[in-house]
């Protein structure tokens, strides 16, 4: 088959883009240590979530010296906690998600952030995120999720280490 | 001089009905479009944020499967009569699946609209991906199951005329536009059995109520592994048009007949193994699954860096051949009044824009920053809502003549059109873009939200959502100049020479590309081999984590009425501890909302 010159130039630069950009994705995920979400949260029974060890009493849970567990029910069309009260947790502290549905799949997206996962209904997204500065932060839902989507929203405050106690540990 | 009506009449009848059933469809998508464009950004607000989920599922289903699916069913039934040059086998099998195909879109049309009809108990708002549980009427799956069934017996007839042209022909080349129907029909059997078996598996047996759960990953990733390569389904059809239309139309030839066989075969190899980098985001799939998918999707680029480079190629040669010169001087020799040429040009064009927002959205962790969010509509309203809508569009200006014996009823109303759409959707899908990046969703009546405010580092929110309201606007402008333009060309009188069908022979014929480039046979046996290495271990992960047939009942998407007085109540609840306590109206509020509850 007979390839002019310059189509070998352009296949040889394309190869070398496509190549580019694996490797650059490939640091991210390892140099850069930017987790995906993967198989790790495991599963959980999405209709009997009020028997399980943490989701029947989501919130915040202290795992280890400025490291939290945060336990996150998505419903339509409520994040619980994170709706009716925010979801609360100290500054400069490492917090892992946990985030499941009880109906239909949800998104879970903390807004102006990367941090943002599904939350599928029988299945447990897990990520790592730190906070640092005390704020406060948007949620919302970015999976359609019924005819009240728009309304499916909440909040994080990162409180100040000063300010915070015990009693919130547990929404 | 006898153009393709005058030569099988037949077939025009066929494919003139799917252009029919197809610029319907983008009529009422483009219409609920211009609504959704409005209502979100708050300009003009005709319908209940409710009934925005019905309006948006219509406008993913009309135009990306209806519009786009039987504009390709016709422009491909043309190319292969036209390609091997003899009539369809039997013409009653071709009726056949444009019956089925047209009756089963027609049902799942009914039960969306139905939605927006309270008396009636039907709805679909499930948008065009259906993800289980939210669960839609059995008429909605029922519909696309017979749509699809209706695409592969319209596949199986164009195999069937390949069968009957190599007994006669037994050492020719396939001709390139049959060469290109037929391998995209094989990615499509490859692609559509995952949405197929989501569908009659499980989703139509468990809104009849014969099966009481799903497994709500497991049809996601089902769909998906039909999702992407649908994408390429809609595309072909503008690279067949780009690869064999458009050079002629810029007047010269493609440049390369074996490197626009390779490029085909690149799609039927690797469209399908990479759908799961619609799911990066989530959970119950391994991050290793996650980067084999993206691998895939990234070499996936290959085939259309290529063709960028095919298709500028053959476009400068016929502009040299017009008499241009000079390195990009030569831009100005183009036909630029021709509508067909100058709307697939500019279709080209933004499918590169297209093309680097697609190479982000791929990129496993940059994605986060963009899942789900205003950016990802922005990115495919550049390619299946540009790239391939404008070029069938173009298109349509040089095959509707062919097809009816009628000239354009006016070049200068189709200039109009194409540029209109052009700069309607610079204008959206730009602002799209960079909602997305500041965190404004997707699929979303209302981005007010109550507990933050999005904040802009360059221009502002309002100046954004007024930029996606004038894309919208003129993008259905557009679409109006072009289905009256095409209406009164159907209406005009037939001539001798409506169009000029010729297509020049390539630059560099097939007679150069190897013998096994049409080995369909090898390249559909390794494509399955590479979806079977790509989707074995997860679906079986995904099976043996939560069951075949999972644990989600449906869930309906209609707005509860118990949500809503759940919600009522904590709202007066609250007000009542702060500053209302004992104020007994408060109270007997609380108690009658409670009532209605129960």
């Amino acid at each position: 088959m007979e390839i002019h010159r310059y189509e070998k130039i352009w296949l040889a630069g394309a190869l070398l883009l496509i190549v580019g950009f694996i490797a650059t994705v490939s640091y991210g995920a390892v140099g850069a240590g930017i987790e995906m979400i993967n198989d790790e949260g495991g599963q959980v029974d999405s209709t009997a979530l009020d028997e399980h060890p943490k989701f029947s009493e989501p919130g915040t849970y202290k795992t280890g010296p400025n490291e939290y567990d945060v336990y996150v029910i998505a419903k339509q069309f409520l994040y619980e906690p994170g709706t009716s009260e925010p979801i609360r947790v100290p500054a400069n502290s490492r917090v892992t998600f946990h985030v499941t549905s009880a109906d239909v799949i949800h998104g879970y997206e903390i807004v102006g952030t990367n941090a943002n996962t599904m939350a599928v209904p029988g299945q447990v997204s897990t990520m790592t995120v730190e906070f640092n500065e005390p704020r406060k932060y948007g949620l919302l839902c970015n999976e359609y999720c019924g005819s009240a989507h728009h309304a499916m929203e909440g909040s994080i405050q990162v409180v100040p280490q000063s300010e915070w106690n015990e009693t919130m540990v547990v929404n | 001089m006898a153009t393709f009506v005058d030569r099988y009449p037949e077939e025009a009848k066929v494919v003139q009905a799917t252009l029919v059933v197809s610029f319907i469809s983008l009529g009422i998508g483009a219409f609920f479009g211009l609504i959704q464009a409005l209502h979100r950004t708050n300009v003009l607000r005709v319908i209940d944020s409710v009934d925005y989920y019905t309006v948006l599922t219509g406008h993913g289903v009309l135009l990306a499967l209806w519009f786009t699916i039987f504009f390709l069913v016709g422009l491909f039934t043309w190319a292969i009569v036209k390609g091997f040059d003899r009539p369809v086998p039997d013409i009653r099998l071709t009726w056949a699946w444009v019956g089925l195909m047209t009756t089963g879109a027609v049902l799942a049309t009914t039960a969306i609209l139905a939605g927006f009809v309270p008396e009636i108990p039907m709805s679909a708002d499930v948008l065009y991906t259906f993800y289980a549980p939210l669960q839609a009427h059995p008429v909605f799956y029922i519909g696309t199951a017979m749509f699809i069934v209706g695409t592969w017996i319209a596949g199986a007839d164009w195999f069937l005329a390949y069968r009957g042209w190599r007994q006669d022909n037994p050492d020719e080349r396939i001709p390139l536009q049959a060469f290109m129907v037929l391998t995209t029909m094989i990615m499509w059997f490859v692609s559509t059995l995952g949405v197929a078996v989501s569908v009659v598996v499980f989703l139509i047996p468990w809104s009849l109520g014969i099966i009481d759960t799903v497994n709500p990953l497991l049809t996601r990733t089902l769909f998906w592994y039909f999702g992407h390569p649908v994408v390429y389904f809609w595309l072909m059809p503008a690279y067949l048009l780009w690869y064999t239309v458009l050079p002629k139309l810029a007047g010269g030839r493609l440049f390369s007949d074996p490197l626009a066989r390779v490029v085909f075969v690149l799609f039927v190899l690797l469209s399908t193994p990479v759908g799961i980098h619609h799911q990066y985001l989530d959970p119950g799939i391994a991050e290793g699954f996650k980067f084999i998918a993206m691998t895939n999707t990234m070499f996936l680029l290959l085939p259309s860096l290529l063709t960028a480079f095919t298709v500028v190629a053959s476009v400068e040669h016929g502009a040299r051949q017009r008499g241009g010169e000079g390195y990009l001087r030569w831009l100005g020799a183009l036909p630029w009044r021709d509508p067909a040429f100058a709307g697939m040009a500019l279709a080209g064009l933004m499918f590169a824009a297209g093309g680097f927002s697609g190479m982000i959205n791929a990129g496993m962790n940059i994605n986060y920053l963009v899942h789900n969010t205003l950016w990802v509509p922005g990115h495919f309203h550049m390619t299946v809502g540009t790239a391939v809508a404008l070029t069938m569009m173009a298109g349509t200006y040089w095959l509707l003549p062919q097809l009816t014996g009628k000239p354009v009823y006016s070049r200068p109303i189709g200039l109009l059109q194409v540029i209109t759409w052009f700069v309607g959707m610079v204008f959206m899908s730009n602002a799209m873009h960079r909602g997305g990046l500041l965190g404004i969703p997707r699929r979303t009546a209302e981005p007010q939200y109550q507990n933050f405010d999005f904040v802009a580092a360059v221009g502002s929110i309002g100046e954004i959502r007024m930029q996606i309201a004038l894309g919208g606007v003129l993008l259905f402008v557009s679409v109006v100049i072009f289905l009256f333009n095409v209406a009164a060309t159907w209406a005009d009188d037939r001539v001798d020479t409506p169009v000029d069908d010729t297509i020049p022979e390539p630059l560099s014929s097939s007679s150069g590309a190897p013998l096994v480039l049409d080995n369909l046979a090898l390249w559909t046996g390794i494509a399955v081999v590479l979806v079977i290495l790509a989707y074995t271990l997860p679906l079986a992960g995904i099976i043996s984590d939560a069951g075949l047939f999972g644990g989600s009942r449906g869930f309906s998407v209609a707005f509860s009425l118990e949500w809503l007085v759940d919600a009522t109540v904590a709202a007066v609840t609250n007000v009542s501890l702060d500053s209302l306590a004992g104020v007994a109206p408060v109270d007997a509020v609380v108690d009658s909302l409670q009532e209605v509850s129960r």
